[in-house]
């Protein structure tokens, strides 16, 4: 360490002064670990995917032909209830915040989150949390020997809420898994500020930050004034249901139309909670496979605070058809396409920075483009629904799960599965298997088409969500069936993904510690890194510290 | 916390590096986040005055709860003082500074307490009778559950204090602390505008 030791060669000289190892299940059950904690996120994630995954085929099945029995309409009332709440739940909110936890202590050059057992804590509170909600399967019955697991949609509007339309616990397990995730996923959001503000290594200052770490720090901060009022509104449920009161109870003068603002207040910008950290991945995935440095960085922050902003003011666009008068209608269809005007400040940023440059289609970048082209188009529906009259003939169709999915499944999920191909080989020190991943993304491409752009028709020909059969003759069957079709074709897409994970896990490439040779701090450390990340505290002068290092006579610095 | 040790990347930066106290960080999150609670508490209870079917109406029942209202903020002035004291290392000043602010967040408690009993069983107030009985009693029972919260935490830390485990080293960490409760004592004074003033 004397003389000049470069980033990558300084990562681990104190191996040898290592304590015995506990067992395995001990060491990960106690771990504060960030990038163990991060592990168990998304593998806690994915399991919950594949559940709530085949909950989503069997609706599929069901809906395939007119007239169909597969399913009761409780048992499908059941399935998309826990399909939706455990999507965005214990499935959206835990595979972002793992990937964060992972990786932001790491591209900051810190040891550690801010506060590692609050850390554990979260991340336990939130996985007690999921099983919560599945117990009621087994446990919901009651006293009442009604119903099982809840049935009230994902939004559980009020008063079906209420104790004498839900009987039974099902409910309570609902609002009791849905309060303590979002307790934890708040205290995890007050990790990440802390670790963002105050772990930096020397030489990072807040622009020299990698953008996946700031728009993190908006995520997380949006969680502050977004979660809470959905833990408010779960805590004056739960007031309603076992003390008596009367919140939303409008036999004794209480508001259903109030439950409906505290939920959207959360609810839609709690999109934009998901959807920024794969915003995120694209900020580090597509500079890297186009061989440039980012467009417009300050503009990229900028916006991402834009959206984080103009997001809290649109929620009531969910509430076009439950009557709030032409004012409201109109303050919500303007707020809501403002906030089309940061977004595409970010389109236009990561098209600028493909263009010119030498583009790599390796699987993150397939996956990447196939985000930019699907975003786009979800966008663009999602404009249009943000009509008042246009919402007014399609609200509450198949034409708004069409819309809604585009953006979780073509924006979210293809992000997602970008970023597990940039990071798997930083985490297991294995690169993925390139013909296997070739194959999923088309066929997710292909299935995915088939799913969701048909899926718009039905809707448009009037067909209503949460209808667990329908008549033949109205010219919903065709479609229906190919959308079946589509959800199987993904769902084989997947069942490769899976395959491909463990697989490349034994025998995949050895990674080392850069693959991709890229720029931030996380590629200057062995794959996988070892429990204190750096042995030497790094020190930054520009936002790619790596490219500093590997081109000493042309830095960043000189140019910022 | 920021070590120094610094891999030559080009050249030394030779300007201290130092970041915000990680607590102080946390605490304004955790502020930020409990706030957006009470909004929601504060809203509802907005929306449903004069919306109760039947009574006992806020006019008819509540009184200003002017000496409870008083201790509580006089308690943001001693916790305060606690901090600075610690800031000098007067850590004698400084247990007597939390004691004074244990005792009157404490006799804010007992008004209150005093006060739901009376409601309760003098009035017939309780979270099942009408609209203003659910708002009433969850957003002043949310706010007193802060409260208790609080007074847990000053008095764990005046235990210290008296043991001599506070010391100026540690003045980050009540300052911390002070944060909450002046979190806590903001809180009612938006409470107090609310349910005593606008509510009735």
């Amino acid at each position: 360490m004397a003389t000049a030791t470069s980033g990558l060669e300084a990562i681990d000289q104190t191996r040898s002064a290592q304590p015995p190892r506990p067992s395995v299940i001990y060491e990960w059950l106690t771990t504060v670990d960030h990038k163990k904690i991060g592990i168990m996120y998304i593998v806690y994630a994915l399991l919950f995917l594949v559940i709530a995954g085949a909950e989503a085929l069997l609706m599929r099945i069901q809906l395939a032909v007119p007239n169909n029995h597969f399913l009761s309409p409780q048992v499908f009332n059941q399935l998309f209830t826990m399909h939706g709440t455990t999507m965005v739940f214990f499935v959206g909110i835990p595979v972002l915040f793992g990937f964060g936890n992972y990786l932001i202590p790491l591209m900051i050059g810190a040891r550690d989150m801010a506060f590692p057992r609050l850390n554990a804590f979260s991340f336990w509170l939130s996985a007690f949390g999921g099983i919560l909600l599945y117990l009621s399967y087994f446990a919901a019955s009651g006293l009442y020997g009604a119903g099982s697991a809840p049935d009230v949609g994902w939004f559980a509007y009020a008063p079906l809420t209420a104790r004498v339309f839900s009987p039974g616990h099902s409910t309570d397990y609902w609002t009791l898994s849905v309060l303590l995730s979002g307790i934890g996923t708040t205290a995890t959001a007050v990790n990440i500020v802390a670790t963002a503000f105050c772990m930096r290594c020397k030489g990072m200052i807040l622009t020299r930050m990698p953008l996946l770490v700031w728009l993190f720090l908006v995520t997380s901060c949006m969680v502050f004034v977004v979660v809470s009022p959905l833990t408010a509104a779960q805590i004056m449920l739960c007031i309603d249901r076992y003390l008596g009161g009367h919140f939303f109870d409008t036999q004794a003068g209480g508001s259903a139309m109030l439950w409906m603002h505290f939920f959207w207040i959360f609810g839609h910008p709690e999109v934009y909670i998901l959807i920024l950290p794969t915003f995120a991945f694209m900020n580090e995935i597509i500079p890297v496979f186009s061989r440039k440095a980012i467009f417009g960085y300050p503009a990229m922050v900028a916006a991402s605070v834009g959206i984080g902003f103009v997001s809290l003011g649109v929620w009531a666009h969910h509430m076009f058809t439950a009557g709030m008068g032409p004012a409201g209608n109109t303050f919500f269809v303007f707020a809501t396409m403002v906030v089309s005007v940061p977004t595409g400040i970010k389109m236009f940023n990561w098209l600028a920075t493909i263009w010119g440059g030498k583009v790599q289609y390796r699987p993150p970048m397939m996956f990447a483009a196939g985000f930019l082209f699907q975003f786009l188009l979800a966008g663009l529906t999602g404009i249009m629904l943000s009509v008042a009259p246009f919402d007014w003939q399609l609200s509450a169709s198949y034409f708004v799960v069409a819309h809604f999915h585009y953006v979780l499944v073509g924006g979210i999920l293809f992000s997602l599965f970008a970023a597990f191909y940039y990071w798997y080989p930083k985490v297991t020190g294995r690169m993925m298997n390139e013909t296997l991943a070739k194959w999923h993304f088309w066929l997710f491409v292909i299935g995915f088409h088939i799913t969701f752009d048909l899926m718009h028709i039905p809707g448009l020909l009037g067909m209503p969500r949460r209808i667990y059969t329908y008549e033949a003759g109205r010219g919903w069957e065709v479609w229906n069936m190919w959308i079946g079709i589509g959800a199987i074709i993904q769902t084989v897409a997947t069942l490769i993904f899976v395959y491909n994970l463990v697989h490349s896990y034994f025998r995949g490439k050895e990674a080392g510690p850069d693959p991709w040779d890229a720029w931030t701090l996380e590629w200057a450390t062995t794959s996988p890194p070892p429990s204190y990340n750096f042995a030497v505290e790094p020190t930054v002068t520009s936002r790619r510290p790596l490219w500093d290092l590997k081109h000493p006579h042309d830095t960043d610095s000189s140019y910022e | 916390m920021t070590q120094t040790a610094a891999i030559p990347f080009n050249g030394t930066a030779e300007t201290p590096w130092v970041m915000p106290n990680r607590g102080i960080v946390a605490m304004w999150c955790l502020i930020a986040a409990e706030a957006a609670i009470f909004i929601i508490f504060v809203v509802a209870y907005l929306y449903y005055i004069g919306k109760s079917l039947s009574g006992p109406y806020p006019s008819q029942v509540l009184e200003l709860p002017i000496f409870g209202t008083i201790c509580l903020l006089s308690s943001s002035i001693t916790v305060h003082a606690a901090v600075s004291a610690i800031r000098k290392g007067n850590t004698r000043a400084c247990s007597l500074a939390l004691a004074a602010t244990v005792l009157l967040g404490s006799i804010f408690l007992a008004t209150t307490a005093m006060e739901w009993h009376h409601l309760i069983y003098d009035e017939g107030l309780t979270i099942k009778t009408n609209l203003f009985g659910t708002t009433y009693y969850s957003l002043v029972g949310l706010h007193a559950t802060h409260v208790i919260v609080g007074l847990l935490l000053l008095f764990t830390t005046l235990i210290f204090s008296l043991g001599g485990k506070v010391r100026e080293e540690h003045s980050e960490r009540i300052e911390v602390l002070s944060l909450y409760w002046h979190f806590v004592d903001a809180v009612w004074v938006v409470v107090f505008l609310v349910v005593y003033v606008l509510g009735r």
